[in-house]
């Protein structure tokens, strides 16, 4: 079954939340806490590198202060835009300032059983159905996560099953999240470089490349900067994501958490530029409040709208591309609730030009997964998609001579200016546009019964095309050996 | 100022958060040379109750109550050695051992989890995080607690709370402490088939079913 190819969104309209001023403000502010009050990089390695590039070094509290200098310095050795390689060409994206992309949500660990439409713990065969769902879908780009966690396979080599799941589903790009060790990054690159045929490929075209998490505020994860230090050496593109939580992770202050955001997103890049410099990173981000009376995750609200949108000026400043956390609603069913969110979500980081936007198909806060939604909310981002196309205004658009040919009274749906142009007209998929009457003999089909079906035919109808059996026998022997050295 | 107006201060500290407040007051308070457990009774604990009744109602919000719980750790450092001195000891409702599984580094949620425990009356001992399972175990043998906390975000890391279950029931320290587990990925359906006795989804849940674990 062919695709439609989906248009890069190229947004024509502008957003913006902060003056250039606040911008440099908050750039001088994480700058000054990074000399001063400094980051935690939990790693032996991370540490010798930093104090050899002038980090004045803590090895008991595995402290490093970044001078300003050095920070800027690696801000510019970052390139400013770069390939992620699809397993098909066709699927290759290029991420610049300009042009921003949808992946999937990642890591969910329940999963709406698209069959008995129920709740249950996620599995393998979920990653590669949420693949193929996401692989049909022209909005969505490329796969983050996996889309869920594969918690039918021991945990030691989870991560190597949730990507070779993954590539069963989809010849997109993939972005794991779950490579959080040395070891495992050497195990995950492998199995790339079996599919890019060889290292070097890999590194021309990055089939893969890697997320991590930060531990806010100041701080970064031991095992994810010894992944992430590999995928350098390899030129493979990492991000880091800061999640600052105002009032837990960061200040209540929104601003506060974008100083917070900065140095958490800011301080690996530095790292990376200095174990290989010139190697594509980006910053990743999904900055949030609590709520107030659990002290949860909320998934959704209109602090992490402006967050999204200064974030998305911070990295502009910086000309690093960012993968914004959006879509990512608390609700628990596809509800009104979970479209109010990934509106605001959606859209916010397309006006500001944002590279990837990281997110679609959970519900509850990204915990669990659900082929509706996922279908649902690349509907959402195709209108948005059109919306940031603004209005074209030129001669053929005013299209006066029409007008005054129709006159008082008349109507355009014969002419031929109509036929030229109705195409630029929105189309949904799912969306109900029924009349009533219709509506009403369809048993009140909405969006969400559209949507299971079209899930439905997309599991039976849609191929992919399969990893080379030979790719596969090598993936086997790659997780076989990981199982071995990583179960001592 | 007489022990009225040191209670109605010491519960204004705590309602405000204010650690230095209480410490300070902690400190005159014990020239009087009252009963410590007068002050944490009717100054620091009626301000943690009222900090509740508050929260219940909506007036107060999560970060306050945390605060108060920190305001209440604070002058218990200053009261306890002076009633371990009397040999009197206040009133606990349990006593909780808590962590964060090993390889899981993440701690925000199983720190709200203990503050909420301290300002709800528990003794809490916080292991911190990457806690191997021996370590859970040697503890519940030396501390005796109520309650084991078992913290894990990773669905990685989930496996280790049904490991340390399962240590516990062989090395025959299960019958003694009450397992409650967390975490973002933990579920009900997760406690049952670990065989926890308890699972919570934020802070505020956790002291629930703590009180009622040692209720039973």
């Amino acid at each position: 079954m062919l695709r439609r190819k989906f248009k890069p969104v190229r947004s024509m309209l502008e957003f913006r939340v902060l003056s250039d001023r606040d911008v440099k403000k908050i750039h001088e502010a994480a700058l000054e806490v990074m000399e001063e009050a400094g980051v935690r990089f939990p790693s032996k390695r991370a540490l010798d590198i930093l104090e050899q590039a002038g980090c004045k070094v803590d090895r008991e509290t595995m402290v490093a202060k970044l001078p300003a200098k050095l920070v800027m310095e690696s801000l510019r050795k970052a390139p400013s835009q770069y390939l992620l390689a699809g397993r098909d060409p066709k699927d290759d994206l290029w991420i610049d300032d300009k042009t921003s992309h949808l992946s999937t949500d990642g890591c969910a660990v329940d999963f709406y059983d698209i069959r008995t439409g129920l709740l249950r713990r996620s599995t393998k065969q979920d990653i590669t159905d949420a693949c193929k769902v996401a692989d049909y879908l022209p909005e969505i780009s490329y796969i983050w996560g996996p889309p869920v966690s594969a918690q039918d396979v021991p945990a030691v080599t989870r991560p190597l099953h949730e990507i070779e799941a993954s590539m069963d589903g989809t010849t997109m790009h993939i972005q794991p999240e779950t490579v959080i060790s040395r070891e495992m990054a050497y195990f995950a690159l492998e199995m790339a470089a079996v599919v890019a045929g060889g290292r070097e490929a890999l590194r021309k075209r990055p089939l893969f490349s890697y997320m991590q998490c930060a531990t806010d505020p100041l701080g970064q994860d031991g095992g994810s900067l010894d992944a992430s230090m590999v995928a350098a050496e390899w030129g493979i593109p990492t991000g880091f994501m800061p999640m600052p939580m105002s009032c837990a992770t960061a200040p209540a202050t929104l601003a506060g958490n974008l100083v917070v955001a900065t140095v958490d997103a800011v301080s690996p890049l530095v790292l990376m530029q200095l174990v290989n410099p010139g190697t594509p990173v980006y910053f990743a981000a999904a900055p949030t409040a609590i709520d107030l009376q659990t002290g949860g995750y909320t998934g959704g609200g209109p602090e992490d709208f402006l967050l999204a949108a200064a974030f998305g000026q911070i990295c502009h400043f910086y000309q690093i591309p960012l993968a914004m956390g959006a879509f990512a609603t608390g609700a628990k069913e596809p509800d009104w609730q979970a479209a109010v969110d990934n509106c605001f979500s959606g859209l916010i980081p397309v006006l500001t030009k944002t590279a990837i936007m990281n997110g679609a198909g959970t519900l509850n806060g990204s915990k669990a997964f659900s082929l509706q939604e996922l279908i649902m909310d690349a509907e959402i981002f195709s209108m948005i998609a059109k919306v940031a196309e603004g209005i074209e205004v030129n001669d053929d658009t005013l299209a006066v001579d029409l007008i005054k040919k129709i006159g008082p009274g008349g109507n355009f749906l014969a002419e031929k200016h109509t036929r030229q142009h109705m195409k630029e007209i929105w189309r949904p998929t799912v969306y109900d546009r029924k009349p009533y009457g219709a509506w009403l003999e369809s048993g009140k089909k909405g969006a969400f019964a559209e949507a299971t079906e079209k899930a439905r035919w997309i599991l039976e109808n849609h191929t992919v095309e399969p990893l080379d059996p030979k790719v596969k026998q090598e993936f086997a022997r790659i997780i076989q050996a990981a199982e071995k050295e990583l179960a001592r | 100022m007489n022990k009225e107006q040191f209670f109605a201060e010491m519960k204004t500290a705590v309602l405000e958060g204010e650690i230095e407040a209480a410490e300070t007051l902690a400190r005159q308070f014990l020239g009087l040379g009252v009963s410590p457990l007068e002050a944490i009774e009717q100054g620091y604990v009626a301000g943690i109750n009222e900090v509740g009744r508050l929260f219940e109602e909506g007036e107060m919000f999560l970060p306050e109550l945390v605060a108060a719980a920190e305001v209440m750790k604070a002058a218990l450092a200053v009261l306890e050695p002076e009633l371990a001195k009397q040999q009197v000891s206040r009133e606990i409702k349990g006593k909780v051992v808590i962590g964060t599984m090993h390889n899981d580094i993440h701690d925000i949620g199983k720190d709200m989890v203990a503050s909420m425990l301290t300002a709800s009356g528990f003794e809490v001992v916080n292991l911190g995080v990457n806690v191997p399972c021996d370590t859970f175990v040697s503890k519940v043998r030396e501390l005796k607690p109520d309650i084991l906390g078992l913290s894990a975000l990773l669905t990685t890391t989930m496996p280790e709370q049904k490991n340390v279950v399962e240590t516990l029931e062989e090395e025959g320290l299960r019958a003694g402490v009450k397992v409650l587990i967390g975490g973002a990925p933990v579920n009900k359906e997760w406690a049952e088939a670990i065989r926890a006795d308890g699972f919570a989804e934020n802070a505020i849940e956790a002291v629930k079913v703590a009180k009622q674990l040692v209720n039973k």
